[in-house]
Order: structure tokens, then C-alpha cells, then sequence
């Protein structure tokens, strides 16, 4: 068997057993569903976005992301931020994440940069929602033509306009979102200056591509961008997304019994 | 020749492996990640949940100590990409655990993987085994 084919098989039974997979409380799809996504001869329906999406392990980003220098406002801001990741990562018990100690929302954009899980597009004719798996969240894009508000009083997740560049591709832009927010798992701070351009662009029928650029001069030296065309595989339209939320009750039984115990003083 | 192909198909696993993100919310400074500790213990309390479920069990260490450790996997999504399940274990299975303990002593830890009365075993770390199948 030539190598070609042997990978080739690999990613037929992979995405097989994708395709037999139960329809109740799916986790997400394997990547051997992304990889089989890539070659997808199947054409992109025109400004259609419609499904449930998944980035496979890829999404998590756990450790955080390698962003652009700090500005010393970011530096004071972050000072009291104690990460479980990254290179100013803490004991666990040390851990002052506002979302995996005290269930704090996400926020956006951190919801598109770490535990981007599956999530579900919706269009309709002047907005395009976006449900996520992670926290059972959702955020609304205008799409009819709206401009962003001007000074806007600050949201968990921001407030958000998008527009057609092309037919495959979506652009999103956000802003007044609420600094409270960290934007990863390693303690990395925003402003509420924060503007975020979202570029979803659909490849072919079972794959779209993810970018993410930041651009918050008060807070990084420049624009940077977490996420570069990560992609994303079409989930089959029976996929039901399991449940993942943060429990203040489930947090502080694990504290209990695991976090707290961790202290090395 | 065939056998090299299989390396190659093997080597992307390895690759694969290595690559593999690790879906918990912290890091692994609390963890001596040295440490490779089997015990044979009885499950006590088996807890699914987020942001990590954890497996309580009692195990004998080398002292003839019976101690009631608590260890951690990461959260129910990422254990069902791995086959494991809320009905994983229940109290009073005679469970076999490797682990990563703490670093302080205290009977706590990471879960690496752990064998069931029935023989088969659950993995927590490295790559996700493909036909994972959840249970309904």
C-alpha cells in the first residue's frame, strides 16, 4: 500500500466513524472530520454560513497565545491577573481566572480564541447569530447595514456588525466589549478600546477558515493575530451539542476537593 | 516494504500525539510531573463535571496507609472525545490508577490512565484514541 493511500484510508475510517456516530450530546467532531473536510470537492453555497462548526482539538488553545508586546498599560492592568497558563502561570490553588474560578462569562473575544468548541451559525435577514457550545452562549452580528455604535457602554460581548466581503467570505466587527475579560488561559488584558476584526471564510462546501485579528493600541504596541485561518469542519446536520457550562456549584466542589489540596506552602 | 509504510502511517500518529492540546483550564505547576504512580485502589466517589471531573478512590501506599486520594481528568467533553462517560465508574469498582501526584504529598493528582474491573482501560493524557465512541 503506497503511503498516500495509507493516509487516505485512515482519514475514510476516521470519517466514518464520524458519520456513525450517536445523535445525541456530541463533544465535537475528530479531526480526522477536518483533515476529510480539507478535501472536500463540494463547492461553498454563496453568503451561507449555515451549520454547526468545529475546529477539532485545534479550538481549545489551553496554553494561550503568543501575543504582541504589552503596552504599560497592559503591564499594570495584568499585574493582578495570577494565570493557570502561559509563561506567568500559577499553583493551581494561585488561579484568578474570573472564568474557571468564579464562572465569570467568557466574554468575547476570548470565546473565539480558546474554548472555540462547536458552535451553530444562524442567518436570518438582518443578523447572523452564532451559538457556542462552550458556556451555551450566543452573540448577535448585524448585518443590516447598521453602523457600530458610538461609545458604546460596555458588553460581555461586545457589540457587533458584519458584512459580506465576497460570497465566501464573512467579515465581523466588534467593539465595546468589557475589560473585565482576560483574552486567554495566560492572563493576556484588553482594554475597552479593543476593536476585533472576525473573517470567516468558507473554502469549500465542509470547510471554513477563521481569522482573528486584535487591534488595541492602548493595551498591545501593535495589531496582532491570535487566530490565522484556523480551520473549521462542517459537523453532519444531525450533531447535537452537548452541554458545557460553568457551574459556580461544580467550581467550588472542585476546589474543594482537588484545587485547594494543590498548595505547596 | 510494507512495514516502513506502517512507520509513516505510525509516525503521523506520533506527530499527532505530540500536537495534542490539552484541554485543561490550568497548567502544570502544581504537579510533579516526574512522578509516575500506580495504585490499586477502590473507587469512592466519581465526580463528572466541569471545569475537570475528577475520581475519588482509596489506595494503600507503601506504608499499609489507606489514604482517599482525589484525582483529576479534564471536563466531560474532552473525556467523551476520549470514550469515557458519567457511568465510567461507580463506587466500589476495584480500579487500577497511574498518575501524576502533587507536588506537596497531599494524596491528590492527574489522572494518566486507569484500568476497569472489567480489564480495559481509559486513557486521560496523550492522544485521543480514534474510535472513542461516547455512550449514549
Amino acid at each position: 500500500m503506497k503511503p498516500i493511500l495509507a493516509v487516505a484510508l485512515l482519514v475514510a475510517v476516521s470519517a466514518s466513524a464520524v458519520a456513525r456516530a450517536q445523535e445525541w450530546n456530541r463533544a465535537g467532531l475528530s479531526d480526522g472530520a477536518l483533515t476529510a473536510s480539507k478535501a472536500s470537492a463540494a463547492p461553498a453555497p454563496k453568503r451561507d454560513l449555515t451549520g454547526i462548526w468545529d475546529a477539532g482539538g485545534q479550538g481549545i488553545a489551553g496554553p494561550g497565545h503568543e501575543s504582541a508586546p504589552w503596552t504599560d498599560w497592559a503591564k499594570q492592568k495584568a499585574a493582578s491577573f495570577r494565570p493557570g497558563n502561559g509563561p506567568r502561570a500559577v499553583y493551581e490553588n494561585d488561579i484568578n481566572d474570573p472564568l474557571s474560578t468564579v464562572c465569570d462569562p467568557t466574554g468575547f473575544p476570548r470565546q473565539v480564541l480558546y474554548e472555540t468548541r462547536p458552535f451553530q451559525i444562524v442567518q436570518t435577514p438582518t443578523q447572523v447569530l452564532i451559538l457556542y457550545m462552550f458556556e451555551k452562549r450566543w452573540r448577535v452580528v448585524w448585518t443590516d447595514g447598521r453602523a457600530l455604535p458610538k461609545d458604546p457602554d460596555p458588553r460581555w460581548y461586545g457589540y457587533s456588525v458584519g458584512h459580506w466581503e465576497d460570497d465566501d467570505t464573512f467579515v465581523v466587527n466588534t467593539i465595546g466589549t468589557d475589560e473585565r475579560t482576560w483574552l486567554d488561559n495566560s492572563g493576556n488584558p484588553h482594554s475597552a478600546d479593543l476593536k476585533v476584526e472576525e473573517r470567516y471564510h468558507r473554502v469549500n462546501h465542509d470547510l471554513m477558515e477563521l481569522t482573528v485579528t486584535l487591534d488595541d493600541p492602548k493595551a498591545y504596541t501593535r495589531p496582532w493575530m491570535p487566530r490565522n485561518r484556523m480551520p473549521l469542519a462542517l459537523a453532519p446536520a444531525n450533531f447535537d451539542m452537548m452541554e458545557m457550562i460553568c457551574s459556580p456549584t461544580e467550581v467550588m466542589d472542585f476546589r474543594k476537593n482537588i484545587s485547594e489540596r494543590t498548595n505547596n506552602k | 516494504m510494507k512495514a516502513s509504510y506502517l512507520g509513516i502511517v505510525l509516525g503521523i500518529f506520533t506527530v499527532a500525539a505530540i500536537a495534542a492540546p490539552v484541554g485543561a483550564h490550568h497548567g502544570t505547576a502544581s504537579f510533579d510531573t516526574s512522578k509516575d504512580l500506580t495504585l490499586k485502589g477502590t473507587v469512592t466517589d466519581w465526580i463528572w463535571a466541569n471545569p475537570h471531573c475528577f475520581l475519588k478512590f482509596d489506595a494503600m501506599d507503601e506504608t499499609g496507609t489507606v489514604r482517599n486520594w482525589a484525582v483529576e481528568v479534564s471536563n466531560p467533553t474532552d473525556m467523551t472525545k476520549r470514550g469515557w462517560a458519567r457511568s465510567s465508574f461507580k463506587v466500589g469498582d476495584a480500579v487500577t490508577v497511574n498518575l501524576q501526584p502533587v507536588k506537596n504529598g497531599a494524596p491528590i493528582g492527574r489522572l494518566r490512565s486507569v484500568t476497569l474491573p472489567d480489564g480495559s482501560t481509559l486513557t486521560a493524557m496523550g492522544p485521543a484514541p480514534a474510535a472513542a465512541a461516547p455512550a449514549p
